[in-house]
């Protein structure tokens, strides 16, 4: 079943030299599913998931054929039913947690305060859900958590807070951009397989953004390969090693292997037909 | 070419005392490629630090070649032979100074005179073309700001390169060319590499020989033979080995 369809986006910037496509005419859609975005730093990985939120700040441009929630043109809603989507529908993990929260209010109350929102009810039900999604985090201690203030919290700790208010609404849709980028592999583990309960249980539909191929194909259902603001190529993520695209095969040879020694890494030859042709038939 | 003898380092402001290392013991042979591997905060870069004088707390024995070092101030000639090279190589160089002017002034420092021909040599070191000469930092992109930290690194000629983490923030395509870039110069100039990695595949395709560490401890020295053919001892050298090779 389809949740989003996004059908053509562009995303562009204007400049004194004329504009900038950040994203180029990129088609997708996103199901009760895991959908990993992977590309080098530029690619227009983060542009394409704030587009969908409509978060990109002028003078950028957001144009799309739709960019459909259930069949719902996010593109012609006013900003105040815009806003609902952002708090309760769709939900986004940006990068770098510390950057989220805001650091001079405890995290309680942030939580606390995230809930409120969105739910008309007592203080102590807020109290007692926001413990509730700690805990779903896997925070053993939320008592002491409530009370703490960002700073205090290393950047497995902020990024599985960030996931926790996150989920307050119960989202039909998380967009996580590079969530477990700075967290350790043993760290990496926990916040993912946190995600991963959600798609089961919740049948929530999961876009995760990351540089990292092999945790993508690792983790994810299928994959989007993105290249200069466009989509190379769409695999299932357990077949990303036998990727077809010149560029996917490019990056994943790239990365030094422990059971494959060799004096040089092959270095990626870039040609610049992968910028002009998006994939043939671009049925993501 | 490096020995370090049961170092330890701590932090300490007065309320709170952090042992970052404990008992470091390990020694890097002339030429070799020697690796640190551990997850963040596992005390990799300061050991790095102890050594260049910026964790100026510490006990133990750490010897560069030949000379035990004391404390935390570093003569100029410990700089003649050891550089380091960081993560970020967009916080290491100053926005507002050119290309030309950090190899400058770091040849200048070295006592160097024929500063003009020798930042061309560096550039060509590198791989960097000279239309960048003139450039600032904004206007490089990641691989290239990293090319001009390890250009600025080799400006005196060092024995000895400390590199914590220098592929870590960049794209894996162009992680494999500053990898290569590093491996062509430790053959060119007969340097000794101590190399700090959380990327253990980074450090078993750079290193010879490698030390695992977890909580300020080393828990296992090894060989890359070892690591390859997946003969770590210790259960933590294990289980890093295991999630790296999962894929
Ligand atoms: N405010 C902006 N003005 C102009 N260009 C921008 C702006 N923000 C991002 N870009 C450009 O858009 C491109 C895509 O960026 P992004 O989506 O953040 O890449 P990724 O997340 O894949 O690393 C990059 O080339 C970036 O420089
Ligand atoms: N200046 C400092 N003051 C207090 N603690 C520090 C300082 N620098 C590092 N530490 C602590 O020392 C430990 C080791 O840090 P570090 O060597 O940076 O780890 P790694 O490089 O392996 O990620 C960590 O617990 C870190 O918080
Ligand atoms: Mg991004
Ligand atoms: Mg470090």
């Amino acid at each position: 079943m389809t949740l989003l369809d996004v059908q053509n986006l562009w995303v562009k910037f204007p400049n004194r030299q004329g504009v900038f496509d950040a994203v180029r005419g990129v088609s997708f859609s996103l199901g009760r599913e895991r959908l990993g975005i992977v590309g080098e730093s530029g690619s227009g990985k983060s542009m394409t998931g704030r587009a969908i939120l409509r978060l990109i700040r002028k003078p950028g441009i957001v144009q799309a054929d739709h960019i459909a929630l259930e069949g719902r043109n996010l593109l012609n809603l006013p900003e105040v039913e815009m806003r609902k989507v952002r708090g309760q529908q769709i939900s986004m993990v940006m990068q770098d947690p510390k950057f989220s929260l805001n650091p001079v209010m405890r995290i309680g109350d942030q939580i606390m305060e995230a809930y409120l929102l969105h739910n008309r009810t007592s203080k102590a039900q807020a109290r007692a859900k926001s413990l509730e999604m700690l805990r779903a985090v896997s925070i053993n201690d939320p008592e002491r958590v409530m009370r703490a203030y960002p700073h205090e919290m290393s950047g497995g700790m902020g990024q599985r807070i960030m996931i926790a208010m996150m989920l307050i609404p119960d989202p039909k849709i998380l967009i996580a951009d590079e969530p477990t980028s700075a967290l350790d592999v043993s760290v990496q583990r926990q916040v993912l397989d946190i995600m991963d309960g959600l798609v089961k249980e919740r049948g929530m539909g999961l876009i995760f953004i990351s540089h990292d191929l092999n945790l993508v194909s690792e983790f994810c259902d299928r994959v989007l390969i993105m290249y200069a603001g466009q989509i190379v190529e769409v695999c299932d993520a357990d077949k990303l090693h036998d990727a077809q695209h010149p560029y996917t095969q490019g990056l994943l040879q790239s990365l030094p292997r422990l059971d494959q020694p060799r004096k040089y890494l092959p270095v990626l030859q870039r040609e610049d037909d992968w910028q002009k042709a998006p994939i043939a038939g671009d049925q993501a | 070419m490096i020995k370090v003898e049961n170092l330890n380092v701590w932090f300490d402001d007065g309320y709170d005392r952090v042992d970052a290392v404990r008992g470091a013991s390990f020694n890097v042979n002339q030429g070799e490629s020697f690796g640190l591997v551990g997850e963040s905060g596992s005390g990799k870069s300061t050991i790095l630090r102890a050594m260049t004088g910026l964790a100026p707390t510490w006990s133990g024995r750490i010897e560069i070649d030949g000379l035990a070092l004391h404390g935390h101030k570093r003569n100029r000639d410990f700089y003649k032979t050891v550089q380091m090279v960081f993560q970020d190589p967009y916080a290491s160089l100053h926005p507002r100074h050119s290309v030309d002017q950090v190899l400058g002034e770091a040849l200048h420092l070295q006592g160097f005179r024929d500063i003009d021909t020798r930042v061309v040599k560096l550039l060509d070191d590198v791989g960097l073309d000279r239309k960048f000469r003139f450039r600032y930092p904004h206007q490089l992109s990641g691989g290239q700001r990293q090319r001009v930290a390890i250009a600025r690194a080799l400006a005196g000629e060092p024995k000895v390169l400390l590199l914590d983490e220098p592929t870590s923030a960049l794209d894996v395509s162009v992680q494999a060319e500053i990898l290569n870039l590093l491996t062509d110069l430790r053959e060119e100039h007969g340097l000794t590499y101590l190399m700090v990695s959380h990327d253990l595949p980074v450090i078993g395709h750079m290193c010879e020989r490698l030390a695992v560490m977890k909580s300020g401890e080393i828990v296992e020295v090894m060989d890359v033979t070892q690591l390859r053919q997946m003969q770590a001892k210790h259960p933590y050298s294990q289980e890093l080995i295991g999630v790296s090779v999962a894929h």
